[in-house]
């Protein structure tokens, strides 16, 4: 089959008057790039599968865009899900989901790349493959479908929608996406020697690119799995991650995309370093990403000046998943402060470790003009689930950082703590209304003012694929209901303190529909299937969210097998068991994971392997990685004036 | 401080930009394009940009307009390209003249708009316009914040016809999207001019009028394209040029300002010259 590549916007367009924020649909964006169709021999579109204002300034979809536009003979386009007022218009008339580049329909690439931060975008997954006329099932697709990819952090445990997929990457994308389109271009170019089955046996047997239909699940009676086994030679038994090293050698994203349409983050942002050490055990990113890689300062230094005439952004957002640990953290923030005065450019570090910040970086970054809040993330309320998490901030760090922040002008902190982590009783969780209440007293005695206020910010722990937590089991929605109420009743009857401590929380529903899907197997893609066919739409957004509809459908497609959401959330998992994500390698140890997973039972806490030896967390050895990080003792020198 | 006017579109696919999303692109591209602003003072500083009277989003406009005050002298020629180069393509900047008078916004008094009614016969709709201007009342409804409001479409309609399909192309050019959708079958194009009162009548107002008295019920959704606006010639009930007084202002006595212009070496004459329309 035959299909001519034409912009469908003179189509969608006519549906435009009828929609809800038009501009996201039209692209346009500063930066953004149109290749030439027929210039291209693969050709990628990539999608964020949330809304535009949230897709738009993912970071992962813009390094991307713009590694493969920077090659010859490889174009990337983006695509984001549209609304459920675009799409039923869409439907109604016809028109199939699109790029906002140049308009062309999905089912026209070679490579559909879907980035998932989060399991509540697989929905959304669905609607896009449907709404671009591919398949949804990967078994039915055919020679012209483009070969869908899945990557993101929650791609370490693509199982519950390996139907619906034809490949997926872990780890790091720039690499991989070259040597993907390395092979698609091959393929092609040979015309397409056996088809969509030799396409993926030739990306599977590279080693990087789980293909799941390669792969076999087999389970026990008692519904465990009893193994995952290749059914296809030349296949790897295991498929493991990617990881960039030298982010100095990889600037990106160059130019990065200035939206039109509002959008949740207005900023330059340049990811410090990747990976973290720190060794949290709710934390997946952490250990999904180890080890740490810093950019180096003049490297930052570059890419933040290069950003900033690209773009005409007025504040920098230097992204990492826990800024204030950069070695050179201090220089870094005080050498772009100067640079930047006149411009009148805020500094943002929007993970901020409690005993890594400091006033003199506080400082800098509130120079230019901007104070907002101040941040934390203690996580848990006592000592003694703080070194269950492995979260090694002592309440004195905490108190003495908001002192100095209170005594410096600041009115305002925010703390993030979760519910629900294993082992927590409710008196762990009602030392955080103790917490808050020392804060604002401490906060009241050296301000002298009684304005000051601290909001607590609190949501349902989910454990996580590839975690020391992977073998917990989840706190239930009642009972983190429950526990939550009963905090937020601690604070409000407070005579003294209550009036200024801020509760938002979060209820423990969506976070049942995470856990199912994080740590769910195959077997729930005809639950995610049944969602979305009964209107699943946007799962992450509160307003289209429905518990009572995932749990209807769950019940109905679960109804043959063995297993329940429950058993895949509450329960506890035991050493022997074969998990879903197994055969996806991370480089973390099993067995190192499962002895900090009892570690964190006995409240034994791990150091960071920055700053103490090697405890052999296994990824370094596997992936032949290594540590990368300063100080360089290199300053960020003024720039010079060139002024026409 | 030296103020500075500006002419700039929404044309095509970037009609769809609301007012918020233009304001956040302006201050950019005044950011990429080293302007010196002046900014407001307080604690988080803000460019110093008046917006003026902008059209609905959805809608193309020939004819937009605001006001800057920067802190360096700059010749509003050279501030024209800069600008224009630094926005996206459809967000164009047509002028720039040196302010040289207040009270801007008195200046514009009404708008001409265009509005092109695809699968309406040409006929038809003059039977409705014909209908429309007999009457001295014509009420419709709208949707506003505060509930459904009615109000009189008719009063503020100075001058409303049809035109050629060919004179409409040419002043366009293009600023209602995508040119094949005009192309085929009946279409009819009309050119209204509309004063600025309160509540505002919005060419969609006009629509609704037109339906009310003459049941006009276009098949697809009107493009609407505002093609100037200014100070309404009572006597003709045309539009003229709003930068008119800063043009005169600048080429007869030296003010104030354009005598600090002059000072900054730049003749007050040129400040003051149309920077090239598109």
């Amino acid at each position: 089959m035959i299909m001519p590549v034409e912009s469908v916007f003179p189509r969608l367009e006519a549906l435009l008057p009828h929609v809800q924020k038009p501009i996201q649909y039209v692209g346009g964006e500063l930066n953004s790039t149109v290749k030439d169709w027929d210039s291209a021999d693969v050709r990628w579109a990539l999608m964020y599968p949330d809304a535009y204002e949230v897709g738009l300034p993912n970071q992962g979809v813009m390094i991307l865009y713009e590694v493969l536009n920077e090659r010859e003979g490889v174009l990337a386009e983006r695509t984001y899900s549209v609304w459920p007022d675009l799409e039923a218009l869409m439907r109604e008339h016809g028109v199939p989901q699109f790029t906002v580049d140049a308009h062309r329909p999905v089912k026209a690439f070679d490579v559909f790349g879907v980035s998932f931060s989060t399991e509540l975008g697989y929905t959304n997954l669905l609607t896009a493959l449907d709404l671009s006329g591919i398949p949804l099932e990967a078994r039915d697709r055919g020679l012209d479908d483009p070969i869908v990819v899945a990557g993101g952090h929650a791609a370490f445990n693509p199982e519950p929608i390996a139907d619906f997929l034809d490949c997926v990457v872990v780890g790091d994308g720039e690499q991989a996406v070259l040597e993907i389109t390395d092979v698609v271009r091959a393929w092609k170019a040979e015309g397409r020697p056996g088809g969509r089955e030799e396409a993926l046996l030739r990306l599977a047997r590279t080693g990087g690119v789980y293909v799941p239909r390669f792969y076999d699940v087999e389970y026990l009676p008692d519904g465990r799995i009893s193994r995952v086994v290749p059914n296809t030679p030349g296949v790897p038994w295991r498929v493991s991650k990617h990881t960039v090293m030298d982010l100095d050698e990889w600037p990106y994203p160059k130019q990065p995309l200035v939206p039109l349409a509002e959008t949740v983050h207005e900023r330059m942002s340049v990811e410090i370093f990747r990976g973290c050490t720190r060794g949290c055990r709710f934390c997946q990113a952490g250990m999904i990403t180890r080890p740490v890689r810093e950019r180096s300062i003049t490297g930052i230094g570059d890419m933040v000046e290069k950003g900033l005439n690209a773009t005409g952004f007025e504040e920098v957002g230097l992204l990492s998943l826990s800024s204030a640990d950069h070695s050179e953290i201090g220089d870094i923030a005080k050498g772009l402060a100067d640079r930047y005065e006149e411009d009148k450019i805020g500094l943002s570090l929007p993970s901020t470790r409690v005993d890594a910040f400091n006033i003199d970086l506080a400082n800098e970054l509130t120079r230019n003009g901007r104070r907002s809040g101040l941040t934390f993330a203690p996580e848990g309320g006592s000592e003694r689930i703080r070194k269950v998490i492995n979260k090694m901030v002592s309440e004195e760090d905490l108190i003495r950082t908001v002192a100095t922040a209170y005594g410096n002008g600041w009115r305002q902190v925010k703390l993030y703590f979760m519910c629900g982590l294993p082992t927590e009783t409710d008196e762990d969780v009602l030392q955080i209304a103790e917490m808050a209440k020392r804060v604002i007293q401490k906060g009241r005695e050296v301000s002298g003012r009684s304005d000051i206020r601290c909001t607590v910010s609190i949501g349902g722990f989910v454990p996580k694929p590839h975690t020391p937590f992977q073998w917990a089991p989840q706190l239930g929605a009642e009972e983190t209901d429950a526990r939550l109420e009963k905090l937020r009743d601690a604070i409000r009857e407070d005579k003294k303190y209550g009036r200024s401590i801020g509760f938002r929380y979060h209820d423990g529903k969506p976070g049942i529909v995470e856990g199912l899907l994080s740590r769910g197997d195959r077997r729930l893609g005809q639950v995610v299937r049944a969602v979305y066919e009964d209107g699943g739409r946007f799962d992450g957004w509160r307003e289209h969210f429905s518990f009572e509809r995932w749990m209807r459908c769950a019940d109905k497609a679960l109804a043959d097998e063995i297993v329940d959401v429950d058993w895949y959330t509450t329960r506890e998992r035991t050493y022997e068991e074969v998990l879903p994500w197994d055969h996806l390698d991370s480089g973390l140890d099993k067995d190192w994971l499962w002895e900090d997973w009892q570690d964190s039972l006995e409240e034994v806490e791990v150091e960071d392997c920055r700053w103490t030896p090697c405890f052999d967390c296994g990824v370094c050895p596997a992936m032949q990685t290594e540590i990368q990080v300063g100080p360089t003792g290199k300053k960020l020198l003024p720039l010079t004036v060139v002024n026409g | 401080m030296q103020r500075i006017r500006l002419r700039y579109t929404k044309r095509g696919r970037l009609r769809f930009t609301s007012h918020r999303d233009f304001q956040r692109a302006f201050e950019r591209a005044l950011r990429r394009a080293e302007v010196p602003m002046a900014y407001s003072a307080g604690f988080t500083p803000h460019p110093k940009v008046s917006y003026a009277n902008a059209a609905p989003t959805g809608v193309g406009s020939e004819a937009e307009y605001l006001e800057i005050a920067l802190t360096a002298h700059r010749d509003p020629l050279t501030l024209r390209a800069l600008l224009d180069e630094s926005l996206p393509p459809g967000l164009d900047v047509l002028e720039a003249v040196e302010v040289h008078t207040s009270g801007f916004a008195d200046q514009l008094q009404a708008s001409v708009w265009q509005v092109r009614l695809d699968g309406v016969p040409r006929e038809e709709a003059d039977v409705a316009v014909e209908k429309f201007l007999a009457q001295e009342h014509v009420e419709v409804r709208r949707m506003t914040k505060n509930g459904e409001r009615a109000f009189d479409a008719r009063g503020a309609v100075v001058a409303l016809e049809t035109v050629d399909g060919q004179v409409a192309d040419a002043v366009t050019g293009g600023a209602e999207g995508t040119p094949d959708r005009s192309g085929a079958g009946a279409c009819a194009i009309l050119r209204l001019v509309v004063r600025h009162l309160t509540p505002a009548v919005r060419p969609d107002d006009v629509l609704s009028g037109l339906r009310a008295a003459a049941d006009l019920a276009p098949p697809v959704p009107a493009a609407v394209t505002r093609l100037a606006q200014g100070p309404l010639d009572e006597v003709t009930g045309t539009v003229t040029d709003p930068f008119g007084p800063d043009r005169d202002a600048a080429t007869a006595v030296p003010s104030t300002t354009a005598g600090l212009s002059a000072a900054a070496g730049v003749p007050p004459a040129r400040g003051g010259t149309q920077a090239g329309t598109a």
